[in-house]
């Protein structure tokens, strides 16, 4: 089953010689376990992409499935439900609470969504083992690198039974060793957790990480990479003389 | 690459054999650069023509003739070391001379020419990274290796970023000059700056 499956979407703005077309007619699909990049230039429609595959915004025309549901057939609350059990989402500039703990911003989701402050508290302090940050669960964002409020995030966008990961431009904000270190993260969440996770990036080394690199230019999804024929291809090749 | 200064940066460890200095030559350059027996023996044989390493001297070619560095050739490896390769004059990029080309080519969508070359780019870096994933573990020189050929290839992809970017918003302003060379803006443009037209290509 796919994660998510993006039918046709098409997404515009205002309305006459005002209209602004941010998606049009992009069909994308991602398995479980996979990691997709989608890649393209400012202005790209990849953010656009990323709201209406979170359920955030309406698209103008087309359907949007997660797990299998149809978002348009579900009430406010069901999507709002779907939002906070199955989605998570990673911003480029971490959104956490910098009145809250590294702990407490992990299981804030679980108790919006009716989970007992100790149960939640439980599931937090996992997540956070589970990212290599269990010493740092008491921990304020500002007493963190950029490196490790980004690991808080992926932990928040984990926590509970979430499996369709959303990120955008995840390390926009780190250097280069950080960056990839979330890349890395997210790329075992798929692969050992089976989440699923579609990541908007402008930087090739970003999304070389991902399975599958789809190429977004003016609201098109215009072209994407082939499964990749395996990495010893690389390595028998002939000595340069 | 130079394959004579790693192989003196190899035995200004300790002396070494044939075989040995080849194997060692791709477990530090992470693997990446493989090398023939071929080339491992006429390379330390012009070394040791030009004083720089010295044999066992029992006159036997093969695995194992034993290797050792001498003092010019470590004066010759710290001078290596210090300079910089020659970067000054752009390269003749093959790449770069298509996109110029497919400027100009009638009923050629640049655009398309440009994601063609960007696709097999990031298909490339996604190799890269997964060997980078899977196979390198902690070890630094390859961890090192594959880096320097993601970033190269990250520049390469974002070259083409910006020239796909820079062609838009030409056709955007209207002076585009691909296919309709009687483009005003390009029979008036002023000639290249002597240093450009000048320009040397390595290789």
């Amino acid at each position: 089953m796919s994660m998510l499956e993006l039918r046709q979407v098409s997404k515009s703005y205002g309305q006459g010689s005002a209209e602004v077309h941010a998606l049009r007619e992009v069909s994308l699909t991602a398995g479980e376990g996979a990691m997709v990049a989608v890649m393209g230039p400012s202005g790209s429609g990849k953010s656009t992409l990323l709201t209406i595959a979170g359920t955030l915004e309406e698209p103008t025309s087309g359907e949007v499935l997660v797990a299998g549901e149809l978002t348009r057939k579900l009430s406010r609350g069901a999507k709002a439900q779907l939002r906070r059990r199955v989605i998570g989402y990673v911003f480029q500039d971490f959104n956490l609470l910098p009145g809250l703990t590294a702990a407490e911003n992990v299981s804030l989701p679980l108790e919006l969504d009716g989970v007992s402050g100790r149960k939640a508290r439980v599931a937090a302090l996992q997540a956070l083992d589970g990212l290599g940050l269990s010493g740092r669960a008491s921990s304020y964002p500002d007493q963190m690198s950029g490196g490790e409020r980004q690991r808080v995030a992926i932990a928040r966008a984990m926590v509970g039974d979430r499996r369709l990961l959303l990120a955008d431009e995840p390390s926009g904000a780190l250097d280069s060793v950080n960056a990839e270190a979330v890349m890395r993260l997210l790329h075992e969440a798929c692969k050992n957790a089976g989440m699923t996770a579609v990541v908007v990036t402008h930087d090739a080394q970003l999304a070389s990480w991902a399975d599958r690199v789809a190429f977004l230019r003016d609201g098109r999804v215009v072209d994407q990479t082939a499964p990749a024929p395996g990495p010893e291809s690389l390595l028998i090749a002939e000595p340069n003389q | 690459m130079s394959v004579r200064h790693a192989m003196l940066a190899l035995l200004s460890e300790r002396p070494k054999y044939g075989l040995q200095l080849r194997e060692e030559f791709e477990a530090r350059t992470g693997e990446v650069w493989p090398l023939n027996v071929g080339q491992v023996y006429t390379t330390l044989q012009r070394l040791e023509r030009d004083g720089l390493v010295e044999s066992d001297g029992n006159g036997e070619e093969g695995p194992q003739k034993g290797f050792r560095i001498t003092a010019a050739g470590e004066q010759e490896l710290a001078r290596w070391l210090r300079t910089p390769p020659d970067l000054s004059s752009p390269p003749r990029d093959e790449l770069v001379m298509k996109i110029l080309v497919a400027l100009h080519v009638p009923r050629v969508d640049v655009h398309a020419v440009i994601q063609a070359h960007r696709r097999y780019l990031v298909e490339l870096m996604q190799q890269w990274t997964r060997i980078k994933e899977d196979d390198a573990g902690d070890d630094l020189n390859m961890l090192l290796a594959v880096d320097a050929e993601l970033f190269r290839l990250d520049a390469v992809v974002r070259w083409l970023d910006t020239a796909e970017a820079r062609v838009k918003r030409a056709a955007a302003d209207g002076t585009t000059a691909w296919a309709g060379q009687a483009s005003p803006r390009n029979q008036t443009r002023a000639p290249l700056p002597r240093h450009r037209r000048e320009v040397g290509t390595r290789r």
